[in-house]
């Protein structure tokens, strides 16, 4: 192609036209890029009459530029759509070749989980801690003044035989494996004001073997208040709270007339589990009472001016009906798979 | 306790019909436990059948059998089963003779097993029944022979049903009779329970037995035997014994047979049918909550004394035991000699025999204390000290020894004669004073007046109004009614529990969870989140294992050891949570599951060196003196709670594109540092040793200076021992020492948005200077500007001279107000090097 020696519009219009032709012709881009050199850069043909605007008279100047400058950006334009189409296909193209299987994915990251009787003790303890209850703890080797005898447990009572306790060499240490969280509830009479509401969370032992729904080492929590004018009525009133934010708003509770040591009255507690698995019904959940006036005593605390409740319930046993866990075996042989089906939520 | 519903109804009406379940349900109401149900797992058609004809037939395998023809209906009727009135049986026993009545179960019969009765072919014959023994029927261990009704004192009409001939068709309930209802572990205080719950009619065995059955109660101190206490050691100052009746007969048949509906009830009561003086004896006890004993009269030596054993003293028990008896002991003597061990067990020297003719009936109440103690430290709870531990009604003694007297007359003949005693230096029960309100006040329920002296008189208090309020006697069976307490709760069981109502207190605003509590949870939710499973195991091992692993932070520590170990090879509290954990893994390993990161968060048990721990005995009911309680809480060994891991297997699994990754020490190390993220504490480690771990692969952990435990790989023999692999990644360290750092507010430090430079720096240093220790000195020598290094390569080989390594750190400088220099950089880190060259003569690679 000879190169131009006047602008025309047919000069211009031919132009045009060739390098719309040459830019809808390019495939790929090496092909653009000779497009890009053959029609829009400084030696394409536009170009070339471009240049030969400065030989054209002063009155036909406006006319001319307008004319070339028109075309240049009519080329200019169709190029770079053609170029960022271009673009966009060769991605799209390499995206395609970068398609995996997701369901194949190797992990560097294994599931872990936390042990269901930790986390539903957790679960227990904010639902008391939401209504101001504080949390106690205390030693799991105990000292029998704590454990029996300043919650009226008489050192000759048949209740004190009942309990199944671990004994610790020598038998005069008078110490023992705690055989409730009770002791806790002691511990925090002497230790903290009137008023006191505290939840007392723990392992607790009793010589009973292994099987389906017994272990000797088990998990507790017990709740004590102490203050003016506690009622029975404020007993049920927050174990039925309790009940509610443990099981559902379906649930309620049940008392019924039983005896411990260091309750007066006392009671048996029954949930009405409202999503229990084999159909919704009472569950025998823990016992709980009007603390005994002689425990108050023991910590110090006058029976005629404060009163007191108190409750407990297993950890193990609410897991099993709560989340259907039917065999104890499985909460206490570590078997990962137990924790991990429940992960990080009881 | 076991109540068979036939015999409760005698006390108190039982409605129509009504089912054990419902009975259990209507005394679970008033506080008792339901147990079981018992019987009913009996059915017929079982009845009275007469042997008319039998044909002895020896057998191939040695045995002989009957051929039996037995009429199990009156001439001319049909049979229960529908049959003949004339039924073919083969019976393999011996033991009875042409024209004995038998119990004959039929086709189509249930006995307990269950065991179905059909006809069947045996031995040649078809067997159209069967002809029962006792032991078959449920009533007994008895299985020499078929049962002969004559032996019984029976001669009932062929084709009676046999079933309730002999009671068998009756069931019991069980229930859990709680240790402060001593009266419960009677029909007669269930049959007031029961009442109670139902509002049927409740009539008192002791009144009813003397008003209806000719029972005469001793009155008066008798001659023939004289009794009399002698308690020099009384225990807590009580007398052993407060009351005594005795109640003779004489000329009894003590072979004569126990009527068939006691020994049914003595069976569904859980007794078994010993002989007639005894069954009457357990009877009785069960009926009014009596223990009692019979002695064989003519072997007794003379004046009856209860007194406390002498050292040394011994005594052969019913249970033909010798007993070597205690000083606490409370004995029941005659001429000197012990012919009991009081409240637990008579004596075999004066038991009833078959030649017996003449009995002394003993009925006492005995101070629970006293019998506790001796049941326990003979480690022999009979049915009586159960009884007298939880306390006995003191009123029924002498009454319940005329009851055994009357019983024994009717059954097995004799007389009662005019002899017998009676002490009695019971004191009646204390009066308690009720404030009005007091139970609404306690219970938040409103209770009137009325119903308050209501419940309390149905309960059998004397209840009078004073007053301020009532003031109220208990009967004498109801030892446990002891204050206004005790009393509230009667007056909210007999109303009803049901209709306390519901009420939220307010607690004051408490202070959430401590820092400790929180803590503990972030970091177990920490290693969860980061692929670790938390486990939980028993803390009893053996000693080895536990000075093996010694504590987080000794080698070596003393142990709690369990007088009452489950396992008495695993008596000792642990004192660190890895042997747990190895359990846990080789039990995981066993199971399949290879590849595990565990941990586990409890309390170990480590009482210090050379220090005694323990407790005085210290009466509760009141709050011990300052210096007696500072000794209560000194006396309990520390407790700290720890935290472990444990790694074995792969950390990353072989999966598509993926090699295996094996767990190792810095696994442990790096979950160490995820505890210390979830803490908000800086945890360091430096080179260490522990005698269960690889000597060149055990990190100590400190918090500042302090150490609090250790990390790295076990050894592997003690990987092996455990059947571990021999790569096993452990921590241990105590949780508490991090909680207690933990909770103090972090100081910021502010972001610097100027850009950095970074440069990386090689060092050649002595192989044995830890790389920790190296960068240490390059940061604290580049000062300011260096903002971070992290160690990147480590290279031993060509090039480096022998003993010596190249650590490559990767640094990262950043000047807080400027864009920083590549020189101000390089002076930076040339000031780094320079103190380690000086501090460890590192030299810059080459």
């Amino acid at each position: 192609m000879s190169a131009p020696t006047e602008i025309t519009e047919a000069a211009v219009a031919a132009a045009v036209s060739d390098a719309l032709a040459a830019i809808a012709a390019a495939t790929d881009s090496a092909a653009l890029k000779a497009v890009r050199t053959a029609h829009v850069g400084e030696s394409s043909t536009l170009s070339q009459l471009n240049a030969l605007m400065k030989d054209v008279p002063g009155d036909q100047k406006a006319a001319a530029g307008k004319l070339v400058g028109q075309a240049r950006a009519e080329v200019n334009q169709a190029f770079a759509a053609r170029e960022e189409a271009m673009v966009r296909e060769e991605q799209n193209a390499q995206l395609a070749a970068e398609k995996v299987d997701v369901t194949a994915a190797a992990s560097r990251w294994s599931a872990g989980g936390r042990h269901p009787l930790m986390l539903l003790q957790e679960s227990i303890c904010d639902a008391f801690v939401g209504m101001g209850w504080e949390i106690a703890e205390g030693p799991e080797l105990e000292g029998e003044w704590f454990n029996f005898d300043a919650l009226n447990f008489d050192a000759d009572h048949p209740a004190r035989a009942m309990q199944d306790t671990f004994f610790v060499e020598p038998v005069d240490s008078h110490l023992v494996l705690r055989t409730h969280t009770s002791p806790v509830q002691v511990r925090s009479m002497l230790e903290r004001e009137v008023p006191i509401y505290v939840l007392a969370p723990g392992r607790v032992y009793r010589t009973d073997e292994l099987d389906a729904t017994h272990t000797p080492v088990f998990t507790q929590v017990e709740g004590l208040a102490v203050d003016k004018g506690l009622t029975m009525a404020h007993l049920r009133g927050t174990l039925e709270h309790a009940a509610r934010i443990m099981f559902g708003e379906g649930a309620k509770i049940r008392l019924r007339p039983n005896y411990f040591p260091f309750t007066e009255p006392s009671a048996e507690l029954d949930v009405w589990h409202p999503t229990f698995a084999g159909g919704a019904r009472w569950i025998e959940w823990g016992g709980c009472g009007m603390v005994n006036p002689n425990v108050l005593r023991s910590a110090g605390i006058d029976p005629e001016v404060y009163s007191g409740f108190a409750f407990g319930v297993g950890v193990e046993r609410t897991l099993m009906f709560r989340n259907d866990v039917s065999d104890m075996h499985d909460m206490v042989e570590g078997d990962v798979r137990f924790s991990q089906q429940f992960g990080m939520v009881v | 306790m076991r109540v068979p519903l036939s015999w409760l109804g005698e006390y108190v009406d039982l409605a129509e019909g009504i089912t054990p379940e419902q009975v259990q349900a209507d005394l679970v109401k008033v506080g008792f436990e339901e147990e079981d149900i018992h019987g009913g797992d009996i059915s017929g058609p079982i009845v009275v059948g007469e042997v008319l004809e039998f044909t002895p037939e020896e057998q191939s395998n040695g045995k002989t059998i009957r051929w039996c023809q037995v009429r199990v209906a009156p001439e001319g009727q049909v049979a229960a089963d529908g049959g003949d009135a004339i039924h073919g049986i083969v019976c393999g026993a011996g033991n009875f003779f042409v024209g004995d009545k038998v119990v004959v179960t039929l086709p189509g019969a249930v006995l307990p097993g269950p065991f179905p009765i059909a006809a069947r072919k045996t031995y040649g014959h078809v067997s159209d029944g069967m002809m029962a023994s006792a032991k078959e029927l449920g009533l007994g261990d008895s299985h020499d022979g078929i049962i002969r009704l004559a032996e019984m004192g029976l001669d009932p009409e062929v084709g009676t049903d046999a079933l309730e001939l002999l009671g068998l068709s009756e069931s019991a309930v069980e229930i859990n009779v709680t240790p402060d209802r001593g009266y419960a572990f009677s029909i007669r205080g269930v049959a007031r329970e029961y009442a109670h719950s139902t509002g049927a009619a409740f009539r008192d065995p002791a009144t009813e037995v003397i008003s209806s059955r000719g029972v005469t109660e001793v009155t008066k101190f008798g001659t023939e035997f004289p009794v009399s206490v002698d308690d020099t050691a009384p225990i807590r100052g009580r007398v052993g014994c407060n009351v005594f009746a005795t109640r003779i007969v004489r000329g009894i048949d003590a072979t004569a047979p126990t009527p068939s509906w006691m020994v049914s009830r003595l069976k569904l009561a859980g007794i078994r049918s010993i002989s007639l003086p005894v069954d009457i004896s357990n009877y009785v006890m069960i009926e009014m909550g009596q223990p009692n004993h019979a002695y064989d009269l003519d072997k007794l030596s003379g004046d009856i004394v209860v007194r406390r054993a002498t050292q040394g003293e011994k005594l052969i028990t019913l249970d033909e035991a010798e007993r070597v008896l205690d000083v606490e002991d409370l004995l029941i003597t005659s001429g000197g000699k012990a012919i009991g061990l009081a409240g637990v067990m008579g004596g075999a020297n004066t038991e009833i025999s078959d030649g017996t003719t003449n009995v002394l009936i003993e009925a006492a109440n005995f101070d629970p204390v006293s019998i506790a103690r001796s049941a326990r430290r003979h480690k022999l709870s009979s049915e009586a000290s159960k009884r007298f531990e939880r306390g006995v009604d003191p009123a029924i003694a002498a009454i319940a020894a005329g009851r055994v007297a009357q019983l024994l007359v009717e059954f097995a003949g004799g007389e009662i004669v005019d002899e017998g005693s009676y002490i009695n230096h019971f004191a009646a029960p204390s009066a308690i004073e009720l404030p009005s309100g007091f139970v609404t006040k306690l219970i938040g329920l409103e209770y009137s007046d009325d119903q308050i002296q209501s419940s309390l008189s149905e309960i059998g208090c004397d209840v009078v109004a004073s007053g301020a309020g009532f003031t109220v006697t208990p009967p004498t069976w109801r030892p446990d009614l002891t204050d206004k307490w005790t009393l509230a709760e009667e007056v909210a069981r007999i109303v009803g529990y049901h209709l306390i109502p519901a009420e939220l207190p307010v607690a004051p605003p408490g202070r959430g969870y401590t820092v400790a509590q929180d803590v503990r949870r972030r970091v177990s939710n920490t290693l969860a989140a980061t692929g670790h499973t938390e486990v939980l195991s028993y803390p009893f091992f053996d000693e080895e294992t536990n000075n093996l692993f010694g504590s987080a932070t000794s080698s070596t520590v003393p142990q709690v050891r369990l007088a009452n170990a489950l396992d008495a090879t695993q008596g000792w509290m642990r004192t660190s949570l890895l042997p747990g954990l190895i359990g846990t893994a080789a039990r995981n390993r066993s199971r399949g599951l290879n590849d595990l990161a565990l941990f586990e968060t409890g309390l170990v048990f480590l009482p210090e060196p050379g220090k005694t721990y323990g407790q005085d005995i210290v009466a509760g009911g009141v709050r011990p003196a300052p210096e007696v309680e500072a000794k209560l809480y000194a006396g309990i060994p520390p407790q700290p709670r720890y935290i472990s891991g444990l790694f074995v297997g792969d950390a990353i699994t072989k999966q598509v594109g993926q090699k295996a990754v094996g767990f190792n020490w810095k696994d442990a190390l790096a979950a160490v540092q995820q505890i210390a993220l979830g803490a908000g504490v800086n945890i360091s480690v430096r080179q260490g040793a522990h005698k269960a771990f690889h000597p060149g692969r055990t990190a100590e952990l400190l918090l500042g200076e302090e150490v609090i435990g250790y990390a790295g790989e076990l050894l592997p023999t003690v990987a092996e021992a455990a059947h571990l692999p021999r790569t096993v990644a452990a921590f241990e360290l105590n949780l508490d020492a991090v909680t207690n750092a933990a909770g103090v507010p972090h100081v910021a430090v502010d972001v610097k948005t100027m850009p950095a430079a970074t440069q990386d720096l090689s060092l050649v240093v002595n192989d044995t200077i830890p790389a920790a220790d190296v960068l240490a000195a390059v940061v604290e020598g580049a000062g300011e500007l260096l903002e971070s290094g992290t160690l990147v390569d480590v290279y031993q080989g060509a090039g480096i001279p022998e003993g010596q390594r190249s650590l490559t750190f990767a640094l990262r400088f950043r000047a807080p107000d400027r864009t920083l220099t590549a020189a101000e950089a390089t002076a930076s880190k040339e000031a780094g090097v320079a103190l380690a060259a000086s501090r460890f003569g590192a030299t810059i690679r080459e």
